[in-house]
């Protein structure tokens, strides 16, 4: 099976090209890309990209899996990601790891059998004026309590 | 007090071109245009501006490697990665004051004649990432970059470069190799960046606040920067300040200002009205210090003379009730999946050191483990590409050094008198 990228991605791809004076660069945007594309870097976006940019898959592949924000197989519609460091941690965030992971029935790394949640842990986040906190996809939440976790979890489509 | 960076931070227009330049914004740059090149760096080292990222560089001196000839193109790098656990002001500066970095860059790459600079940015900051490529927009309509800025026949073009989640990346011959599209392995030092650094070009990396304090410098003098702070510490820093105070958050604060004052002045004291039992004062790679070493001067001779360091400017405050070991074990837990994997004394050095602390958290330490902890800690100092391995033995050895009690205790109750829990 071929993987067919969107036209935006296309143009995306070209744009990219020209601001590296290698090739190779476009390395970390490009899979960035796939994975909007398609919600995860599958083999046959890694095999694409890899003609794209002519290089092997062996050395997409290894950039892809060094970086823990690809994700190699499909995860739920919602990522909800934890920080689980220091000044998280030192605020309830063990806790509230917990307490997310009972409520979705799910352990960190595990996906919801309906497809909807993925739960994981993440190290610092580089918020932690604001811990404890978690970031769903692309959006960071702050400041949390239980209330507010299952607030926003209830409330999310 | 006087500040650089933060005046108008509470001001939500700030972060588009039109305010700032309201508020003076680019006539840095545009003052800069028509400087000598060599004097704006001269400003700079006379500014004492220390590099925010965690190593205290002096920027100017740090731009002055660069080889003289022109020949090859030079690259400058922002590290936007803000990696390090108890930092988050460079977030803050990209939220907040987006083009204070966008008018540091064009000024630096002009002083450095560099005609291209990347924003390599940690991939989780998603809207940051996404502020900042609009400021870059904003200020390329307004002829602040791209071709002839200004009517200088200067050109510069800045792209923002997500990184995807690695630590690692932060260090800065891996944050190179990562954004020439390779895993982030650290390279081996010499030859140095600013030599051979991205694509084979001559590169300086400075981090995003240090960037940020340029336009300052060049609006108002070296000397009156370095006035702000302490002996060879020039400016205000932005000080992170988390765990368990009244009010977290980043403060910009004069370098040199007391450890103390930060923690019971500025972030409010201790929360719930507990007592002090720790602070990691710089990043929760730096050592960690006791309630009664906290007067000190928060500059980084000040720093080092007792023993620690103000790195990335983040003053993790651990309260009283707070179990020390659980607290290593969190960090080790992070160092141990953070290592890259190429050094073995590190790979394995950080394992150890979790698996170690673990057990003794878990009321399953062995007689004998804290000397063991100290064992590996000198197996691997000293041994590796990079300073990521130094970053795990700093707070390993000092809480074992400074809490020593808290684990005999754990090993002889065989449990954690805390109950596993903060
Ligand atoms: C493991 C490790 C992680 C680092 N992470 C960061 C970081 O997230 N941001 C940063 O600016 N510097 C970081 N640094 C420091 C950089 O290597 C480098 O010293 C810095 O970017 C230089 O900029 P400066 O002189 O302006 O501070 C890190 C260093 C190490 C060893
Ligand atoms: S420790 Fe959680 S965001 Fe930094």
């Amino acid at each position: 099976m071929s993987v067919a990228f969107s036209e935006s991605a296309r143009r995306e791809f070209d744009a990219l090209f020209s601001r590296y004076p290698d090739r190779e660069a476009v390395i970390l945007p490009a899979l960035y890309i796939a994975q909007r594309e398609f919600g995860y870097v599958s083999g046959e976006a890694v095999e694409y990209l890899a003609g794209l940019i002519g290089v092997s898959a062996a050395r997409i592949e290894g950039v892809a899996t060094f970086y823990t924000m690809y994700n190699r197989k499909p995860v739920g519609k919602y990522h909800v990601q934890i920080c689980r460091n220091i000044s998280c941690s030192l605020l309830g965030a063990e806790h509230l790891i917990e307490h997310v992971s009972r409520k979705l029935g799910v352990k960190p790394g595990q996906t919801t059998p309906d497809g909807k949640f993925t739960l994981s842990t993440a190290e610092c986040l580089g918020s932690c004026g604001t811990a404890p906190v978690m970031q769903v996809n692309d959006d960071y939440h702050e400041n949390l309590t239980q209330e507010k976790i299952d607030a926003l979890l209830d409330r999310l489509p | 007090m006087e500040r650089v960076l933060t005046t108008h931070f509470a001001d939500d227009r700030y972060r588009h071109v039109d305010a700032y330049v309201e508020t003076g914004g680019y006539s840095a740059l545009r003052k800069a245009l028509g400087m000598p090149k060599e004097e704006i760096v001269a400003e700079v080292r006379k500014a004492n501006l220390r590099g925010r990222g965690g190593a205290g560089f002096p920027a100017g001196v740090k731009w002055g490697f660069l080889p003289k000839d022109l020949s090859r193109p030079r690259v400058l790098v922002v590290n936007a990665d803000e990696g390090e656990p108890g930092t988050f002001k460079d977030r803050l500066i990209m939220s907040r004051g987006p083009h204070l970095l966008v008018e540091g860059i064009a000024i630096s790459s002009f002083a450095m004649t560099i005609h291209v600079c990347y924003i390599y940015i940690r991939g989780e900051f998603v809207r940051e990432a996404k502020i900042l490529e609009e400021a870059i927009g904003e200020a390329h309509a307004k002829g602040f970059l791209g071709k002839n800025i200004l009517g200088s026949g200067f050109d510069l073009d800045v792209y923002v470069h997500r990184g995807a989640g690695a630590y690692i990346c932060g260090e800065e011959t891996s944050l190179i190799n990562s954004l020439e599209g390779k895993r982030g392995w650290p390279r081996n030092k010499p030859p140095f960046p600013a030599a051979i650094g991205a694509f084979g070009l001559p590169t300086i990396v400075n981090n995003v606040e240090t960037i940020s304090d340029v336009p300052w410098i060049v609006a108002n003098g070296g000397e009156r920067f370095a006035a702000m702070g302490v002996e060879k510490n020039g400016g205000t820093r932005l000080i992170g300040v988390s765990g368990a105070v009244n009010r977290p958050g980043v403060y910009e604060l004069p370098a040199g200002v007391n450890l103390r004052d930060i923690i019971y002045e500025h972030a409010g004291g201790i929360k719930d009205g507990k007592e002090l039992k720790a602070v990691i004062p710089g990043g929760s790679s730096t050592p960690v210090l006791r309630p009664g070493e906290i007067d000190v001067a928060y500059d980084i001779e000040s720093m080092a003379r007792i023993g620690s360091a103000s790195g990335s400017g983040g003053v993790i405050v651990i309260p009283e009730g707070a179990c020390m070991v659980r607290a290593l074990m969190v960090l080790m837990n992070f160092y141990s999946h953070e290592s890259c994997g190429q050094c073995t004394p590190c790979r394995e050095g950080t394992g150890w050191l979790a698996k170690i602390v673990r057990r003794i958290e878990e009321g399953k330490g062995l007689e004998g483990d804290v000397e063991l902890i100290l064992d590996v800690c000198d197996n691997m100092m000293g041994r590796t590409i990079c300073p990521l391995s130094e970053a795990a033995v700093m707070p390993a050895q000092s809480f074992v050094w400074k809490f020593r009690e808290e684990f005999d205790r754990h090993i002889k109750d065989q449990k954690c008198p805390y109950g596993n829990k903060f």
